[in-house]
């Protein structure tokens, strides 16, 4: 029972949520963070395309496409702020066909409606000359100056630590389960680690955003449907794609594309399948097929030896039509302060492009806050930076030299594929917001995620962490609850064990 | 206190760098050093507790780690240097060596000769593309040989082995002895794919079932492992609709295959076999890099260790002679090439004058299996230089034969010989 009192609660720690609480962080709040999951971003952030979007895509007039651009315009300084590898690469739109051509041309327009700036058509031939290992059957692309790629880990642990440095509490594995209710005014939640109460509540809590704005007895048509992607990631050794190349997009999604990463591998992906289960982040046969064929529509020459993981996740696709009357979208986002119940801000359907946005709205709740009447005061000594830690493969030599020089735990290699040294992984299990689980080092440092996908890694880890948090191996897991490595010690450590005992 | 020059740096301390190393030294080279990733010597024989190597070579039948440690005790007698807990990062054509330790730090010499000893890894679930969820309690069978006999921790208690690779069979066997209940082992292919003597010892004793021409079509658990669905494959290895079946379990063991870890040769400029995924070696096991040589598994994936240390002798003898200038007369290599039903045949090439100074032995895998008499063919052209007949020969098992010197005359006006299994 924690009888403190909070100002604001954010429900759901994934890029929004995270943002949220960053840009929260600037005022003079008492703000606490939490998620069910033993680490931050491990829903929909954890597993999706990575793509900055410029904002050609969304429904002109709507709340997607208002908050694409905007979010756009915000990451060069957020990035710097924040130590997020984020690039600035651009992306393509493929027209493959001449029968594509009247795609493009539609999507040029809807991005001039957006207002997003430096888009270009370009022919076939050009687009051949920028990728040479494109379809010779391209006809054309649109070229978006603005997209980009980000690192979508960083981008909800980089704002959740400044945050956190900033003031802000996190609290992990803690579920919510209901509000906190004072008549029509939220005054906190019930958890699953008991009360905990609050001027307000924000719900960011992604796929399960209806099951929390219901438990307000708001929204009730409001229904999140899960819609899996499904992708393939490439060794960046056999192949490597410099670009973002989308295919034209279809009424559902954006369509499979081949894009690189920030951390050099190709993936493809995704598909789109509605399911009902909001945890189901399988894979399938079928799925990865209709990867692999959408991708060779873009790039014949792709082979499917050189994946080296595969992975899916869900987008939280909502129902809520747009509010602005004549905009004919009606999946767009919730990002609402509802007139029904006080002390709530409610969010809802932030699928894609919700990586991209994700600042965008975290300045949009500020705003609304201020609307409703709460005065935000600025912290005087509130401090925007958070400086990214080192990685040692990402080192010119010289500078290896230096840091292993400083701290020789940098010079002993853990993850051979990906060069992530015990130096990294103990920052990140020391850092404001401790790595406790091996996903959450995988998602920070990187390891694990190349050829041998852990092979060698897993019993280093699982030793490293067990040492630095001070319990058994045995209490290692992927990613907390129910996930655990090991399931007992061997008959002769445990004869052994019972001999000291003695 | 490392010297800026070695004559010869062996890359990697398993079976391969050891007997390279002790192999370098007698031939002469003075300075020799070896760079080890992990903690001790040994690679991966240290985590191999079970016994079956030196059967061959020493003619006993010894454990892992035994049969390193005496790998070990002459390297430390010759006055081998040693760089343990050390990663190579980056290796030049010119033999320029960068690598970086805990306790050295950032390490940087060179080398008149270089033995690649860097082994192999285990392939992947991606590499197969298992559908299904992500969860804990799914391993290489390697990996959790690891957790078992390194670290003393059981990765499971109720295990599906996907594989009929060795370390797979062994793991069930390792797993069976402490507790765990093994359910089956299933393997894609219609045959196994490693040695017969350890289905025999591994699964067979031991009441194991072996499944084959059956997959795992899922993963199911979102946390942990909680269950696999397995399903029959036809000729083509598809599923077959219908044959589903749900089995209980918490961990899934993958023996799927070994793969040559070669990112560092790739770094030199090292040519890689797409078949075997290692270096293009000739007879001297020297790579198309002069000077950079190499030795066991980062070649190609042998059956047996005795194999390994054979031809690291090898590579460690030519790489001394390479680095103290023993330069020879070079007639010209005659490539050999993989006639019916041989994969691939290693070395790649043979210089036409080295049936002047002894047989040159050859190794092969076939692509299937022949369980009856068969004979095992070099030829050049239409003659016939080289002939062995075996009772049987299998994928998991390679196959070795002796090119003999009276073929010297053939061989000089060879412009390639190929290697083929007949049946009788």
């Amino acid at each position: 029972m924690n009888s403190k009192a909070y100002d604001v609660i954010i429900v759901g720690a994934g890029v929004v949520g995270c943002m949220i609480a960053r840009f929260l962080s600037r005022y003079k709040l008492d703000i606490l963070l939490i998620d069910k999951e033993a680490d931050l971003c491990m829903g929909t952030t954890a597993s999706n395309t990575a793509i900055i979007h410029a904002g050609y895509d969304p429904v002109p007039g709507s709340l997607k496409a208002a908050m694409n651009v905007r979010g756009n315009r915000m990451w060069d300084t957020l990035a710097a702020e924040l130590g997020i590898p984020f690039e600035r690469r651009g992306d393509y739109v493929v027209a493959v066909g001449k029968e594509e051509l009247p795609s493009l041309d539609a999507l040029y327009d809807k991005g001039m409606q957006n207002g997003v700036p430096g888009m270009l058509l370009i022919s076939g031939d050009e687009l051949r000359r920028r990728e040479p290992g494109i379809n010779p059957e391209v006809s054309g692309a649109l070229w978006a100056s603005t997209g980009g790629i980000a690192d979508p880990f960083a981008a909800a642990v980089a704002p959740a630590e400044n945050a956190v440095r900033n003031g802000v509490e996190v609290m992990l594995e803690t579920e919510f389960q209901g509000f906190l209710m004072d008549g029509s005014r939220v005054v906190g939640i019930q958890s699953s680690r008991g009360e905990l109460r609050s001027r307000w509540v924000v719900n960011s809590a992604g796929i399960y955003s209806d099951a929390v704005m219901h438990k307000a007895g708001i929204r009730p048509e409001f229904k999140i449907t899960p819609r899996r992607g499904e992708y393939y990631v490439f060794d960046r050794a056999d192949i490597a794609i410099n670009n973002v190349l989308f295919p034209v997009p279809t009424k559902v999604s954006k369509g499979i594309l081949v894009t690189t990463t920030v951390h050099g591998n190709t993936i493809i992906g995704p598909n789109a399948q509605n399911i009902d289960d909001k945890e189901d982040r399988s894979v399938t046969r079928e799925g990865l097929n209709e990867v692999w064929q959408g991708a060779r529509k873009l790039l014949p020459q792709l082979e499917l030896k050189h994946a080296i993981a595969v992975f899916a996740g869900l987008r939280p696709a909502g129902n809520a039509p747009c509010a602005t009357a004549g905009v004919d979208c009606k999946n767009d986002y919730i990002i609402e302060i509802p007139d029904s119940v006080s002390g709530l801000v409610n969010l809802g359907g932030i699928e894609s492009p919700g990586l991209v946005s994700a600042p965008a709205i975290a300045e949009r709740v500020v705003e609304l806050l201020q609307d409703a009447g709460e005065r935000l005061v600025e912290k005087h000594d509130w401090d925007p930076i958070r400086s990214p830690r080192p990685r040692f493969r990402e080192l010119p030599k010289e500078e290896q030299k230096i840091l292993v020089h400083n701290d020789p735990s940098y010079g002993r290699i853990v993850c051979r594929c990906e060069s992530v040294t015990e130096g990294e992984i103990l920052a990140e299990i020391r850092a404001p917001i401790p790595a406790r689980t091996y996903d959450a080092l995988k998602r920070r440092t990187w390891l694990g995620t190349g050829r041998c996908q852990g092979g060698f890694d897993i019993p280093r880890v699982v030793e490293i962490l067990s040492r630095e948090l001070g319990l058994s191996p045995l209490e290692m897991s992927k990613k907390g609850v129910g996930s655990r490595f090991l399931t007992r010690p061997t008959k002769e450590v445990e004869a052994d064990h019972a001999e000291a005992d003695v | 206190m490392l010297k800026q020059m070695y004559d010869v740096v062996v890359i990697g301390s398993g079976p391969a760098g050891l007997a390279a190393a002790v192999e370098a030294k007698k031939q002469g080279a003075e300075d020799v050093l070896v760079i080890e990733r992990a903690q001790e010597l040994g690679g991966i024989l240290q985590q191999c507790i079970h016994n079956g190597f030196g059967v061959e070579i020493f003619k006993e039948d010894l454990p892992g780690p035994a049969y390193a440690q005496r790998f070990i005790d002459e390297v430390y007698q010759l006055g081998v240097e040693i760089l343990l807990d050390a990663m190579v990062l980056d290796l030049s054509s010119g033999r320029r060596i960068y690598a970086t330790s805990s306790q050295s730090g950032i390490v940087e010499l060179s080398a008149r000769a270089v033995v690649l000893a860097m082994g192999c890894r285990e392939r992947t679930r991606a590499q197969i593309h298992l559908p299904g969820s992500r969860p804990a309690g799914v391993y290489t069978a390697g990996t959790a040989q690891r957790f078992v006999n390194i670290e003393g921790y059981m990765p499971g208690s109720r295990c599906v082995v996907l594989g009929s690779g060795d370390i797979g069979m062994i793991m069930a066997r390792r797993l069976t002895f402490e507790g765990a209940q093994v359910e089956r082992v299933l393997e894609i292919m219609p045959f196994l794919t490693g040695l017969m003597r350890n289905y025999v010892q591994c699964l067979r004793d031991f009441d194991i079932p072996l499944q084959l021409r059956h997959t795992v079509s899922r993963i199911v658990g979102n946390n942990r492992v909680e269950a696999v669905e397995v399903v029959q494959v036809n000729e083509n290895r598809e599923p077959i609709a219908g044959t589903e079946e749900v089995i209980p379990c918490d961990t899934l063991l993958l023996s799927v295959g070994l793969i040559p870890e070669n990112e560092l040769s790739r770094k030199a400029g090292v040519a890689l076999d797409p078949i075997t995924g290692g270096p293009y070696v000739d007879e001297r096991m020297q790579t198309n890099i002069s000077g950079i040589f190499a030795a066991g598994n980062v070649v190609h994936v042998y059956d047996l260790v005795d194999w390994v240390t054979e031809a690291a002798y090898l590579a460690g003898r030519s790489a001394a002679h390479y680095a103290l200038e023993e330069r020879r007369r070079f007639a010209g290599r005659v490539r050999l090439e993989s006639g019916n039903n041989v994969r691939y045949v290693v070395p790649h090439a043979i210089d036409r004058e080295s049936l002047a100074e002894a047989d040159q032995r050859l190794q092969l895998r076939v692509s299937e299996p022949i369980e009856e008499r068969v004979s095992v063919e070099v030829s050049a052209g239409e003659e016939r230089i080289a002939r062995s007949v075996h009772r049987y020969v299998r994928p998991g098992e390679m196959v070795s034969i002796d090119i003999p010197q009276k073929a010297y005359d053939t061989v000089q006006r060879a412009e390639s010989l190929r290697v083929s299994i007949r049946s009788g």
